[in-house]
């Protein structure tokens, strides 16, 4: 028994570390020494927590690292640390480290540094990290939860600023509104498997021994539950206010790790647990990823904020994703359908946080610096961020040599093989429309006068600078995530 | 089975039936001269002190909430203790792990001041 | 022993007026707790269906859901009185500074 658990608790042995870090860091912040000037209570201006969650990560990072090709099941099969999970979680951990690197500075200018954001920022990354490995649909809830509430909390860390709190409120309602259909669902599927582990509710619909109606409506109010969590339409109406109200480093953490954990999660059920029903869930997913990409990308051409611009087009990449799933029960496809995801995700992160960095540079406090208008004249004032914007955008509407458009390539790729030609014409006219809007980022940046102030902090624009250039630089080299994301296949055991 | 619940029905009625005489003879016997103190809602003499829907201190609130928080773990708790022997050491090195990290929110509470009244 | 329907068919039911609560009524702190209406409908749910299988993971998988709405319970409280102090007021409808 001893021996099993060890087994066990050294497949999550990543989680484990971030989890337990986060404790201590807990503590260890308590006892730092508080800056006294500081204009709010608790405010700290000490590098020392960053610095070690920074650290935790990257312990954490090392030990997925090391595991690379051992894939190693714990809990019963509850648990599964295989090539997806070790793919998704170095996503995970990357952004993490990327969210640090935005917020150090940020969170200072804005006066609301607190230890407390980057022990929540562990917390929620140990939960998203666990997501991607849950294999029983008992821990994909427990997991859930565990990524969201810290989430919540960190969408409000600027209080009393009205907007911040006005986004944690509404991120919570919604987002607790959608667990309360995920845990339905789940109830649901356990009604008519009498399981909730994912390798007995397959073994349970081969023996043909489980009630259709119910399964479906299980796996019905799961889609519902998880895609208001990465924000499909019609699950979206709380993104827009939340990404505009959160501080900008928690939006672009809040969006890509949120974001890759949901997707993580959605993949794993549908692939492993539903193949048999993708007959009648296909159809869905496929309404759902042509609602969400016309819909996401019509409302972001009316924006003029920025971060709202970014959170409908969040909304739309995640249209682009979930195309990525509508061929997954189909024979062969799956493999193909799991890695064009994951290349997505992985591309969608990297312009995300070219933009986002973008973003929180011109920021100025009292949320000022967030309209469209205040870019222009950015590319000659501040040449190299208009670039990285410029890529970014780039990017986003997938025009080569960027890491958007080899991810939108592959993605096309997999939705044709499938068959569904309709979808993937949807999703070639949306990106067009998309251009509109992005395009005329780059055009107020490059042809309008303006005065944009920036500011010139290291690590920011060491992330921005380092976004973007992954983002042309694997766009040229893609051949080897793309390998990969395919190595990343999933299967049970 | 259905007489089984029989002297419960009985029980009811005589019940019901005391209560219901009680009032009805305190109705027709008693004498009533009502006055202004005694429509008050403490008839003891004591004279009420504002309204009855008073608002509480909002430290109430963090008190009430950190209960909640620690107050939860019985329902895990619970279960463990019903099987305590059959898990062993186990067991315990579970529990103390779980109590631990509990354990760390309390610190952290405590720390902040949110357990201080004033 | 009342057949399992019976107790899904109230799980069903307390659902539904959990979600139709969610999205009809516009207090903050009725909406969470319609919210909590459908956590617990999917109790009844699990304990139903856990009994009629005769196993206990339904039954656990309850005591995980409690553990969690608690958690939830604690930080939306902390929101609910953290807008209440800045605006005197948790009327969702109220609480729309952004607009696009």
């Amino acid at each position: 028994m001893i021996g099993d658990i060890m087994t066990s608790l050294w497949a999550i042995l990543p989680v484990i570390v971030l989890a337990l870090w986060a404790c201590v860091l807990l503590l260890v912040d308590l006892w730092l020494p508080k800056d006294q000037q500081g204009s709010q209570q608790g405010e700290s201006n000490s590098p020392i927590t960053p610095l070690l969650a920074a650290l935790g990560m990257l312990t954490s990072a090392a030990i997925v690292i090391a595991r690379i090709g051992q894939p190693t099941m714990g809990f019963g099969g509850m648990m599964m640390a295989d090539g997806f999970s070790h793919f998704i979680c170095l996503l995970l951990l990357a952004s993490g480290l990327v969210t640090i690197g935005l917020s150090h500075d940020y969170m200072k200018r804005l006066g609301i540094a607190r230890g407390e954001y980057y022990v929540l920022l562990m917390f929620s990354l140990s939960g998203m990290m666990l997501m991607s490995m849950s294999a029983d649909l008992i821990m994909v809830f427990l997991s859930l939860e565990l990524l969201s509430i810290p989430l919540y909390v960190m969408a409000g860390i600027a209080t009393p600023r009205p907007s911040s709190e006005e986004a944690a409120l509404k991120y919570f309602l919604l987002g607790a509104f959608a667990s309360g259909f995920l845990v339905y669902g789940i109830g649901l599927v356990f009604g008519a498997t009498g399981s909730t582990s994912l390798q007995q509710i397959v073994a349970v619909v081969q023996s043909g021994n489980y009630n259709l109606a119910l399964i479906l409506g299980g796996a019905a109010l799961i889609i519902t539950g998880l895609g208001f969590k990465v924000a499909i339409v019609p699950f979206h109406m709380w993104t827009p206010d939340a990404y505009q109200g959160a501080p900008s480093a928690v939006t672009a953490f809040m969006s890509v790790g949120a974001k890759t954990a949901g997707f993580a999660a959605l993949l794993r059920v549908f692939v492993l647990a539903f193949p048999a029903f993708s007959a009648d869930i296909t159809p869905v997913l496929w309404g759902l990823a042509a609602l969400t990409m016309v819909l996401g990308n019509f409302a972001a051409i009316a924006q003029r904020n920025i971060k709202r611009l970014l959170a409908y087009s969040s909304i739309a990449h995640a249209g682009y994703i979930m195309m990525a799933l509508v061929p997954y029960g189909q024979d062969g496809l799956s493999a193909d359908s799991v890695a064009s995801a994951l290349f997505y995700l992985v591309a969608y992160a990297f312009t995300n946080f070219a933009a986002w960095a973008v973003v929180i540079a011109l920021e100025q406090a009292g949320e000022k610096g967030l309209e469209l208008q205040d870019y222009a004249g950015l590319g000659r004032k501040h040449p190299a961020l208009a670039a990285v914007m410029a890529v970014a955008m780039l990017s986003f509407t997938g025009v080569p040599p960027t890491l958007g458009f080899v991810g939108k390539f592959y993605l096309f790729r997999t939705v044709l093989e499938g068959g569904h030609v309709g979808l993937a014409l949807i999703g070639v006219l949306t990106s067009l429309v998309s251009a509109f809007y992005y395009l005329r980022v780059i055009v107020v940046m490059y042809m309008q006068e303006g005065e944009p102030e920036a500011r010139r902090e290291p690590w920011l624009q060491a992330m921005a600078y380092g976004s973007a250039i992954g983002v042309v630089a694997l766009s040229i080299f893609s051949a080897p995530l793309l390998f990969l994301a395919s190595q990343a296949v999933l299967k049970l055991f | 089975m259905l007489q089984d619940y029989l002297p419960i029905v009985i029980l009811v009625l005589i019940a019901t039936g005391m209560a219901g005489l009680v009032v009805l003879l305190g109705h027709l016997f008693g004498p009533r001269r009502p006055s202004a103190r005694k429509a008050q809602p403490y008839e003891s003499g004591m004279r009420p002190i504002g309204p009855g829907t008073r608002r509480m201190p909002i430290r109430f609130y963090l008190i009430a909430v950190l209960f909640i928080l620690f107050d939860i773990e019985i329902v895990f708790l619970l279960p463990w203790a019903v099987v305590f022997k059959k898990l062993g050491l186990f067991g315990v090195a579970e529990m103390l792990v779980f109590i631990l990290i509990l354990l760390v929110g309390y610190v952290y509470a405590w720390k902040k001041g949110a357990l201080e009244w004033e | 022993m009342l057949p399992i329907e019976y107790y899904t068919g109230l799980s069903v039911i307390l659902f539904t007026l959990g979600a139709l609560g969610v999205l009809i009524r516009r207090n903050a702190l009725i909406i969470f707790m319609s919210i909590e209406l459908m956590l617990n409908s999917a109790n009844l749910a699990f304990v139903s269906f856990a009994r009629s299988y005769e196993g206990m993971s339904g039954q656990i998988f309850v005591f995980f859901v409690i553990a969690v709405a608690a958690a939830e319970v604690a930080v939306g409280l902390a929101l609910i009185v953290a807008i209440f102090h800045t605006k005197r007021n948790i009327d969702v409808d109220q609480i729309n500074s952004m607009k696009g």
